[in-house]
């Protein structure tokens, strides 16, 4: 029999305010097993928790109740406090009387009655309740970047000075993501290259950090501390290790009508390809898609010119396994697809761009060489129309665009706008905005600038509609502040596109069972206190896959999951959860059902030896649980139709006698 | 004692299934309205005022009769405000007001025609009925 001990915590007046809290401890004194019960102001605070160690002591207890908040938030400070008072941490429960009753209930009596059952039925548990040890599983010393932009770049380095090894995984040729295609940053008008290549050519140069390019994660298994990833590495039909990145094979493709992806469509590359100058790791990438080696097997000249050999065009992918402790995603964004905002003509006019096409054709790398011309006559704009929150801030209703702020476009429109100024003060420019979103250090004072020294037009109101007719763009507006409707005849028309998540965030979501919102965002394990974790254990977030972010915000939140992996890494050992699913071999009838429903892979079957009543020997097909793989989310305790498989700290009988107290 | 304004509010509310709070007062509705120069008060003017319960401006002037009903506002709507539904129902609210009761329910009998849709006669009291 246990020896039960009742806890009943006010909360201040959080829980004290709607229950009973007196009641509810007398009433809890008379239930089987209980030999203490009392009541305290804060039952987390030191005190409160003394209170509890001393009552274990001096009634020799071998289980407690604690009537408190929900067990998300205290369950580990008691079962702490248990530990430390020298009963099993898995003899403690705790009776959500917060959440689930004074918070939801009004008045005093119901409030109460609900604490009394709930507290009632955490006695049924603990009745029954068995000491359980949690197993050790190991940590892979090495960490896994998905992700090569900014944030992976931030983070891998971080990890990697931290001593620990890092792979990233990027699906492009080259390290970069969208940092490398932008021109300047804002607010200090730094040119992104310049502080970004540097810290690329450090990712190439750690001794610590390898670099997956042009590659994908194809499956995850595993958990926390013991991932097994197998990564594609799509075949470049070049020898990464042999090419030195002259670019000869570059300038001898014939095939040299290849719209450029890192130019936005904006210009032509040759099939085989380096993305750009300070691309790493340096090295060509023949696209199958348009080599005509690879489509017909005519041409070859690629490998002719090679001087150092390295084109093999007999190349096919190969799959990578490795092993990781933690798992950082940093799959990064894109502008969504202007094809259901027909008002602003975007595919009837080539001068209607997004912003990032505009990045491009500021860039000196870029299709026009960093001269501001436009793509359809490459003349010089003079008036220069941009049209903020294009597909920001949409009803999700209105079934275009996103319901979110997209948070950067504000300030990269102050900024375009204020080069373009700068460079060319004969151009008008006009900014359309609904709101001017500037928080951050010297983001306000950045736009004022655009306004009072620039003298950049910024208007109140929407565009409506943009016509293309001759040479000009007609732009239709309104100016709301001035209450007119406004007509500007444009050269230019650029729109601050919407960012969404990568489109490769979802399935990798499911691989990893990492949970997202509804816009693809990874969700992360608390808004506040906990904003780089997924709740999913050894997976972290960094930049833009977790929601809108700036570059100084991505790197330090590239930072700050860069130092959680750290912190994990440096164990040696997990502690695993003890409430696993286990198998009562004797009614297990093999059926294979638990296997089927089993999310994370935990059950296998084997062929065991029994020996029967009869002393013969009979060989069954059993199920077999891998503690360290299983989760305890209990599917299979539920699809078992043998009654076989059940939950540790939550087993069948458990629930049965929670149940029973609250029908009572 | 609600005012006739309130009163008049509900009622276009009611009717046009719009929320005037969903509106984030970008301007694109009127940025989009062909028929922006005849009116006096603009498409987003119309959602503002009926947020703030000024209807009885709006019953009387002539940018009800204005409004194309070309939807363009309704379509092009980053928040799904649907400002057309609003001028739509305020007219409905002039129409109302205006105690042109064609026929009372005594003139239906008479109008029974076998040619003549049931339902366009039962429209047509609805339209004209106080």
């Amino acid at each position: 029999m246990q020896r039960i001990g009742v806890f009943v915590c006010w909360c201040g007046s959080n829980i004290a305010g709607t229950v009973d809290v007196k009641a509810v401890s007398e009433a809890l004194k008379n239930e089987p097993g209980v030999v203490f019960s009392t009541n305290y102001q804060y039952m987390c605070s030191q005190a409160g928790q003394n209170l509890i160690k001393d009552a274990i002591k001096e009634h020799h207890l071998t289980g407690i109740v604690v009537c408190s908040c929900s067990p998300r938030m205290h369950e580990n400070t008691f079962r702490k406090t248990a530990q430390s008072a020298g009963i099993n941490p898995y003899m403690v429960e705790i009776a959500n009387v917060r959440e689930q009753c004074s918070w939801v209930h009004k008045d005093m009596a119901t409030g109460t009655e609900k604490a009394i059952i709930l507290g009632k039925a955490a006695v049924a548990k603990v009745n029954l309740n068995t000491p359980l040890t949690p197993g050790e599983s190991p940590v892979t010393k090495r960490a896994l970047v998905i992700g090569g932009g900014i944030a992976g770049i931030q983070t891998a380095l971080d990890i990697a000075d931290a001593g620990f090894p890092v792979d990233i995984v990027e699906t492009k040729p080259t390290i970069g993501g969208k940092m490398a295609q932008l021109d300047k940053t804002f607010p200090t008008l730094d040119c992104a290259a310049c502080i970004l290549t540097p810290k690329m050519v450090d990712v190439a140069q750690h001794e610590k950090i390898r670099i997956f390019s042009y590659s994908e994660v194809t499956q995850v298994k595993g958990f926390v501390g013991n991932f097994d990833v197998t990564i594609k590495r799509k075949a470049r039909y070049v020898k990464e290790d042999v090419c030195t990145g002259c670019g000869a094979c570059t300038e001898k493709c014939p095939m040299k009508h290849v719209p450029n992806e890192f130019n936005l469509g904006m210009d032509e590359r040759h099939a085989v390809y380096i993305p750009f100058a300070q691309a790493v790791p340096k090295v060509a990438t023949i696209d199958p898609r348009y080599c005509m080696m690879l489509k017909n097997g005519k041409c070859g000249l690629c490998s002719k010119v090679c001087a150092a050999g390295a084109i093999d065009y007999k190349a096919k992918d190969e799959f990578v396994e490795e092993k990781y402790g933690a798992i950082v995603v940093a799959t990064g964004f894109n502008p969504i697809s202007m094809d259901k905002f027909d008002e602003f003509a975007y595919s009837q006019s080539k001068d209607v761009i997004t912003s990032l096409e505009l990045e491009r054709l500021m860039n000196a790398a870029g299709p026009t060489g960093g001269t501001l011309l436009r793509p359809s006559d490459r003349e010089h704009p003079h008036t220069i129309v941009f049209v903020q929150c294009v597909g920001s801030r949409c009803a999700s209703c209105a079934e275009k665009g996103k319901e979110y702020c997209s948070k950067i476009c504000c300030m990269y429109t102050a900024k375009h706008a204020m080069l373009i100024r700068d460079k060319y003060p004969d151009t008008d420019v006009y900014v359309f905005y609904i709101d001017v979103r500037t928080p951050g250090k010297n983001f306000d004072e950045f736009y004022r600038r655009a306004v009072e020294e620039y003298g950049v037009h910024y208007i109140k109101g929407m565009v409506g509609k943009v016509t293309p007719e001759g040479k000009k763009l007609k732009v239709q507006a309104s100016d709301l502040l001035a209450g007119e409707q406004l007509h500007i005849d444009a050269d230019l028309v650029v729109l601050a596109a919407a960012i969404e998540p990568d489109k490769s965030a979802r399935p990798l979501a499911t691989m990893l069972t990492a949970s997202m919102d509804t816009n693809d965002f990874f969700t992360e394990a608390h808004p506040k206190l906990r904003p780089v974790e997924s709740p999913t254990a050894g997976i972290f977030l960094s930049g833009t896959c977790q929601g809108p972010k700036d570059i100084p915000e991505t790197v330090s939140q590239a930072g700050a999951a860069a130092s959680k992996v750290i912190g994990l890494l440096a164990k040696d050992k997990l502690l695993g959860n003890p409430c696993v699913a286990h198998s009562d071999e004797m009614m297990c009838n093999g059926c294979s059902t638990c296997e089927r429903v089993c999310p994370y892979g935990a059950i296998t079957y084997m062929d065991k030896e029994f020996r029967m009543p009869d002393r013969t020997t009979k060989v069954r097909r059993v199920a077999s649980v891998n503690e360290a793989v299983c989760q305890g989310c209990g599917a299979c305790t539920v699809a078992c139709p043998s009654g076989a498989m059940d939950l540790k700290g939550f087993l069948n009988r458990q629930i049965m006698a929670e149940v029973d107290a609250i029908c009572k | 004692m609600q005012t006739k304004n309130e009163r008049l509010k509900e009622q276009v509310v009611r009717m046009s299934g719009v929320n005037p709070l969903k509106c984030m007062r970008c301007g694109k509705c009127s940025a989009t309205c062909p028929a922006y120069d005849e009116m006096e008060y603009h498409p987003h003017q119309f959602v503002y005022m009926v947020e703030r319960g000024e209807i009885e401006p709006l019953l009387n002037s002539k940018s009800l009769y204005q409004c194309l009903s070309c939807f363009a506002c309704v379509e092009r709507c980053p928040r799904n405000v649907e400002p057309a539904k609003l001028v739509e129902a305020i007219r409905l609210v002039a129409i109302r007001q205006q105690g042109m009761n064609h026929m009372t329910a005594d003139d239906i009998p008479a109008l029974l025609d076998d040619d003549m849709p049931q339902q366009a006669i039962v429209s047509a009291l609805r339209k004209y009925a106080k």
